[in-house]
């Protein structure tokens, strides 16, 4: 009995999770508001888009990685999460090639450029989501629902006028594919919540330091009806549980997740009622992106027997 | 009350179903016995015998190399073969002495024992310091340094290292068990050196008949008490222990003096009873041999020396070929290369796995989850202390407080990436600290 057995350092076990499961995860978490999005708007054929953006994003990183000599990573699905986070952001009317484009533009540039998963600095779904906004700001704001053009509710709700929080919490409204329903987005994300793949300290904050900014500068005092609009509309829900907790271009510090999540909702705020624009979700979240080296710096932790271990 | 507990942490399964019923047995080995001249941390001993020398089970056959070390004694009675280099479980080839066992275990005669008020501070010491008893858990230390802080009266908790957080093992549950008269004297021996001293038992709340058995035994004895914890890896690394126990933190460059607390092992404790109460040497230990590859999983009173090769035959064999054999625990254990090493005084288990998970995981991109900062017990950021130790940057290193890890291998285990992250900080606190060191 003189065999030689495998050698490593310890430790010798390991999880079971991997980054494969994790993404897959994520996937799943993301198919209530696909599943409602390609039904709500099956006369614009939603569907078209989010299989080209999605595949376009699985295509454009295989692609890159062969033409590059690099191990080709699809198989850990995080492309597959960027591309249909991607077309959950688009309007349902967008022709099929442009959100091919903002795929390409988010896996390329704003993700393999810069050295693959984990390294970009920004969230790339909407970095391309921005990217398109400025190439193509007609088609990008241009929202139908049941064939009839108009506003969102949050822009109606900008201008002043009265809309239905039902509507906007079922998700039978004008927006982006993926971003009308609450429902199915909570849906999601509790499941997320469950696995244990997020915790409430991103949206968390995210979502509370909103509402206390809206409820400040909104001019409406704590009114639940305009507080709801403004949680039901646009990007908030969809942003806040599915763009901000991405782990990459978040905070990897406790501390650091709160400072985030308040940054990103006052910066929601802030777009919203004082900016141009009706919708503020995705600038909110990348210039936070950007600040999140400041952030991690500033929110390390004390380690333990300093202070760390209470 | 609910259960004490530290942040972070992990919970692998605890294997130990394997092992926990099996009462304690005796083995007794044949043919040689190997015992390494530094089974302990400080100066290796020095030999007292030479090829041809008989020597009688509880002799001591190597003295101390110095002031921090420790004793070895011969665990059978026969004839010594050398000094010859052998390999340790940790997987190096060190010096040892080798003595073929004549099979008649004459034991030395010991000097008679006192009891413990007739025996003075210095005598109960040197009886610890000369039986070779050194921290039994895995670190080695040896016990009667630690056993001697500059200002004793300022010790105000013993702490007894009943957590065995260590996924598979079982050798403490058991001697909790069926030892436990034995483990409550070695703490009143170690009290009887610290006037202001109060004993704790940390039992994790997976072994609650130790705790039921504890309590009962601890109930007329006004200086001890019992105190459950969580169960949650690593619940007994002495830092988070000592926090648990007695509410006190201590950081990397404090000892557990500072925060007025000792630690020790249940086996270290039982052997402190049988070298003062008893007056014989340390010469053997329990070891579990357990893991998902072993015929027949059990828990061994053993003479140290004694080949981990016997112990798998006494164990039934392997189920099949086993990929690893880890000397200790699947967390902080040694990957052993071969079964041909002995049991030394800090081998507490032998695991047998027929597959290898760590050869099974293929390292990808770190995705910045933040699961191996949740996890760490030492509240630092073991991704960033990676990337800054693959680097190089000592600077940035102890900038951002690695010296702080206690290795336990948390991060490593939950990462998803399968990254190996305590392998990368614990080299570059190696080369960290020895740089400290010189300066």
């Amino acid at each position: 009995m003189n065999e030689n057995f495998n050698v490593s350092s310890s430790p010798h076990i390991r999880d079971r999770i991997r980054t494969g499961n994790i993404m897959l995860m994520v996937v799943i978490a993301l198919l209530p508001a696909t599943a409602f999005g390609i039904w709500n708007f099956r006369h614009e054929d939603a569907w078209i888009l989010v299989v080209v953006t999605t595949a376009a994003a699985v295509l454009s990183e295989y692609i890159y990685e062969k033409l590059m000599k690099k191990p080709v990573t699809v198989s850990d699905l995080s492309a597959v999460v960027t591309g249909l986070l991607l077309a959950l952001n688009l309007p349902p009317t967008l022709p099929w090639w442009m959100g091919a484009l903002g795929a390409v533009f988010a896996i390329v540039v704003v993700k393999q450029l810069f050295g693959g998963l984990g390294q970009n600095f920004m969230n790339p779904a909407l970095a391309a989501r921005c990217f398109l906004l400025i190439c193509f700001a007609g088609q990008m704001t241009y929202f139908v629902y049941d064939g009839v053009t108009g506003p969102t509710p949050l822009a109606e709700l900008k201008a002043g006028q009265a809309v239905n929080t039902m509507d906007m919490l079922v998700g039978n409204i004008r927006g982006t594919i993926g971003e009308t329903s609450v429902i199915a987005i909570m849906i999601g994300a509790m499941f997320l919540l469950l696995m244990g793949v997020i915790d409430l300290k991103i949206p968390g904050s995210y979502i509370v330091s909103f509402v206390i900014f809206i409820t400040i500068f909104g001019g409406h005092g704590f009114d639940p009806q305009y507080i709801t609009a403004h949680l039901c509309g646009g990007g908030l829900m969809l942003g806040a549980w599915f763009m901000a907790t991405d782990y990459v271009t978040s905070p990897i510090t406790g501390g650091g997740k709160i400072v985030y999540g308040i940054c990103m909702g006052l910066l929601t705020g802030l777009f919203r009622l004082f900016g141009g624009s009706a919708e503020g979700v995705s600038y909110a979240i990348i210039i936070s992106n950007l600040l999140v080296p400041l952030i991690e710096k500033a929110t390390l932790p004390r380690p333990f027997g300093k202070g760390g271990e209470k | 009350m609910g259960l004490l507990t530290f942040k972070g942490g992990i919970h692998p399964d605890d294997g130990k179903r394997f092992s926990k019923d099996q009462p304690i047995r005796r083995l007794l080995p044949e043919g040689e016995l190997v015992y390494p001249l530094s089974q302990h941390i400080g100066a290796p001993a020095n030999p007292l015998v030479k090829k041809g020398d008989r020597v009688l089970k509880g002799q001591m056959i190597a003295a101390p190399g110095g002031y921090v070390s420790a004793p070895v004694h011969a665990s059978v009675s026969g004839t010594v073969k050398g000094l010859e280099q052998r390999f340790s479980p940790s997987g190096t080839k060190t010096e040892c002495i080798v003595i073929e066992n004549d099979g008649s275990y004459e034991e030395m005669r010991y000097e008679a024992v006192k009891s413990l008020s007739d025996m003075t501070r210095e005598e109960i010491l040197d009886r610890i310091g000369d039986s070779g008893i050194v921290g039994m858990g895995g670190a080695g230390f040896p016990t009667r340094i630690k056993l001697s802080p500059k200002e004793p009266e300022k010790i105000d908790y013993i702490i007894a290292n009943c957590a065995e957080c260590e996924p598979y093992i079982t050798s403490d549950y058991r001697r909790m068990l069926e030892n436990t008269e034995e483990l409550i004297n070695g703490m009143r021996i170690v009290l009887s050196l610290f006037p202001n001293a109060k004993g704790i038992f940390a039992v994790e709340d997976n072994k609650k008949d130790c705790i039921e058995a504890l309590k009962s035994a601890v109930s007329d004895e006004p200086r001890m008490s019992v105190k459950r914890l969580l169960t949650k890896y690593p619940q007994g690394a002495e830092r988070q222990l000592i926090y648990v126990a007695t509410g006190r933190a201590i950081y990397s460059s404090m000892l557990p003096a500072d925060a007025g607390c000792i630690v020790d092992n249940v086996e270290t404790l039982i052997n402190i009873h049988y070298a003062v109460a008893k007056g014989r040497a340390l010469t053997e230990r329990v070891v579990t041999v357990s893991g998902d590859d072993i015929v027949t999983p059990g828990n061994y009173l053993v003479p140290l020396g004694i080949s981990h090769e016997e112990l798998i035959k006494a164990s039934g064999g392997f189920i099949v070929p086993p990929q690893k054999l880890i000397s200790g625990g699947p967390m902080m254990g040694f990957a052993m290369v071969t079964a041909d090493a002995p049991v030394t005084k800090t081998s507490s288990s032998l695991l047998a796995f027929k597959e290898d998970a760590v050869a099974k995981a293929r390292e990808t991109a770190c995705i910045n989850c933040a699961r191996c900062v949740e996890v760490c017990p030492s509240r630092i950021i073991p991704s960033r202390l990676a990337d800054l130790a693959i680097r190089h940057d000592e600077d940035g290193f102890v900038a951002m407080n690695g010296l702080e890890c206690v290795e336990c291998g948390s991060c490593s285990y939950v990462c998803p990436a399968k990254r190996q992250l305590k392998q990368a900080i614990g080299s570059m606190r190696k080369t960290a600290l020895a740089n400290k060191r010189k300066k």
